[in-house]
């Protein structure tokens, strides 16, 4: 298009002597590059002391290496399949389609507390149980419980400090006493935590330990009536306490191929044990017990039957994200939650870029369920 | 003043909630990543808000297409032009690519799309981690660069308001052009109007 040179004489660059142009421009400068740093100062670019996912993982990786393509904590781990049978008992307290009486398909996985996914199993490693409620006429609730009453950190913060302090010293081969003791009496919650842990023995396996919430949920039932709860998985194996007998196996994934003998000779079973929790009870503190008499409402039956070795498209690549939750179920104030959450997406979001080693834990062709 | 021409009456609406929402998105976006206690709350608005831009990008370009925005002034240096056109195609790819890519990722990784209660979206890519990881990237990439066109658009938008003081800025607004109020003066003329006077017609627009 032919220009008119008086028309196109204001889109030229202002003289430098206009000085009224020269501050507007500045003012333009000033307005965007207050929004950039508005923007670097909400992305944490600005405090390198920012707790942020990224960080969060970092430590794991600097404490236990970066194994690739494995889960930066509970690397070691095995699939299990199966179902849950819900008995309609907890309808009354949430609307989530998985409580309404009938059958859904579960997907799940069996780990060690842990960031190395080659250590030999150990009867002091914490147990862990992920699943993945996958109702088909409903929302997916996704869950992951380990087999210790009460949590020993009750923030993010003190989680990320406690991973360092309690990490062996590479020299000794054992945490650092003197961490330790700074550590514990900057969080008195983690002693007490410790003693209620301490105190309750762990199984001798994975079939026959239960699995814990942990942290407190808000169950919504149809009428909008929101009740505190905690729940757990609680084996209808009988207890036997973990004994040091066990750890001398030769064997050095004994834990997981006990259970995968297990389960060859049939399904293992576990109640969904729903804790209402009443005033007072403490929703954001995962560290303290509620009362003992709180009502229990066993809401259905977890049937395993069957074990997997991780692979493409199994539980491998499913991150059991405890917020990942059906209409019914809400999260609670727990602080813990929406970190776990954002550790977990940073964890994932780096495995799963990854080139994958196959998993220590191998179950064989014949040891498969019906 | 038939001289003037404003964008569509529909097209500054969308224009003005859109902007609201995408800068919105970017810092809640950049935020939530960066963030491990307001993860999940922020998590939860990004969800929904970048599918509504989706929804409203696309109202959007078909609105464009029945109801074309004026043309520049013609004044306009052959660059300008360009810059103006290219940054604007580059704003309606970025406006569906970085949704379309979060909604393509979360699908790869196999979550659940979450908008609201027990209303989800279906997966529209299979489950696997390489894709995943690929999109993971790209999402955050093209969020920056959708950040990066976005302070392009304003300083540019300014640049007419402050510095070229033509009809660029105001076609966007509701308000009155500024020229409008001087009789017989278009406010597209170059020279209307003492320095003062034009800077305080300015002041009073923005």
């Amino acid at each position: 298009m032919p220009q008119d040179p008086t028309a196109s004489q204001r889109y030229r660059p202002p003289s430098l002597t206009d000085k009224g142009a020269l501050a507007r421009l500045a003012a333009i400068g000033g307005v965007v590059l207050a929004i950039a740093v508005c923007f670097a100062n909400v992305a944490g670019w600005l405090s390198p002391g920012r707790l942020s996912q990224a960080r969060f993982i970092d430590r794991f990786e600097r404490l236990n290496g970066v194994h690739a393509g494995f889960r930066r904590n509970h690397a070691k781990g095995v699939c299990v399949t199966g179902s849950f049978e819900s008995n309609g008992h907890g309808v009354r307290l949430s609307k989530a389609v998985v409580f309404k009486p009938g059958r859904v398909p579960v997907v799940g996985r069996v780990s060690l507390s842990g960031g190395y996914p080659y250590l030999p199993d150990g009867g002091k490693d914490v147990r862990a149980l992920g699943l993945s409620f996958r109702p088909l006429d409903g929302e997916e609730w996704r869950t992951a419980m380990i087999n210790i009453p009460v949590f020993v950190v009750k923030d993010p913060k003190a989680f990320y400090e406690q991973l360092l302090a309690s990490h062996p010293d590479p020299a000794m081969g054992k945490p650092d006493l003197a961490k330790m003791a700074a550590f514990t009496a900057a969080h008195p919650e983690f002693a007490v935590a410790m003693k209620v842990i301490t105190s309750n023995p762990f199984s001798s396996g994975f079939a026959n330990a239960r699995y814990n919430g942990l942290n407190a949920f808000r169950f919504v039932n149809a009428a909008d009536v929101v009740t505190p709860v905690r729940w757990s998985m609680v084996p209808t194996e009988p207890f036997a306490p973990d004994t040091p007998e066990q750890a001398k196996s030769s064997d050095k994934n004994y834990l997981f191929d006990d259970l995968i003998a297990r389960l060859a000779r049939g399904p293992l079973q576990w109640h969904l044990i729903v804790t209402i929790g009443q005033l007072g009870d403490a929703t954001d503190d995962a560290t303290m017990s509620w009362p003992g008499d709180r009502e229990h409402v066993d809401v259905g039956t977890l049937t395993i039957d069957r074990a997997e070795t991780e692979a493409p498209g199994n539980c491998r690549d499913i991150n059991f994200d405890p917020l990942v939750l059906p209409s019914g179920i809400e999260p609670s104030d727990d602080p813990l939650l929406t970190a776990r959450s954002a550790a977990y997406s940073e964890s994932f979001t780096r495995r799963e870029g990854e080139t994958k080693t196959p998993s220590a834990v191998q179950v064989p062709v014949t040891g498969k369920g019906s | 003043m038939a001289r003037h021409r404003r964008f569509p009456f529909l097209s500054r609406i969308l224009h003005w909630t859109m902007a609201a929402m995408i800068v919105a998105m970017l810092f809640i976006g950049i935020g939530m990543v960066g963030s491990v206690s307001e993860y999940h709350w922020l998590f939860s608005i990004h969800k929904p808000l970048g599918i509504l831009v989706l929804v409203l990008v696309a109202i959007r370009l078909v609105n464009r297409l029945f109801n074309p925005p004026p043309p520049l002034p013609s004044g306009m240096l052959g660059w300008q032009r360009l810059a103006a056109h290219g940054s604007h195609v580059v704003l309606y790819a970025l406006m569906f690519a970085v949704p379309l890519v979060g909604w393509t990722m979360l699908s790869a990784a196999r979550y659940p799309i979450v908008l609201y209660g027990p209303l989800q979206l279906p997966p529209i890519a299979p489950q696997s981690p390489t894709l995943f990881a690929v999109l993971r990237e790209t999402h955050t990439v093209l969020a920056l660069l959708l950040f990066a066109t976005f302070l392009i658009h304003l300083s540019a938008a300014l640049m007419h308001a402050l510095i070229f003081r033509d009809d660029v800025f105001p076609s966007m607004t509701f308000f009155a052009f500024a020229g409008d109020k001087e009789a017989g003066v278009t406010g597209s003329d170059p020279q209307s109007g003492a320095e003062g006077s034009a800077a305080a017609t300015v002041a009073k627009k923005v």
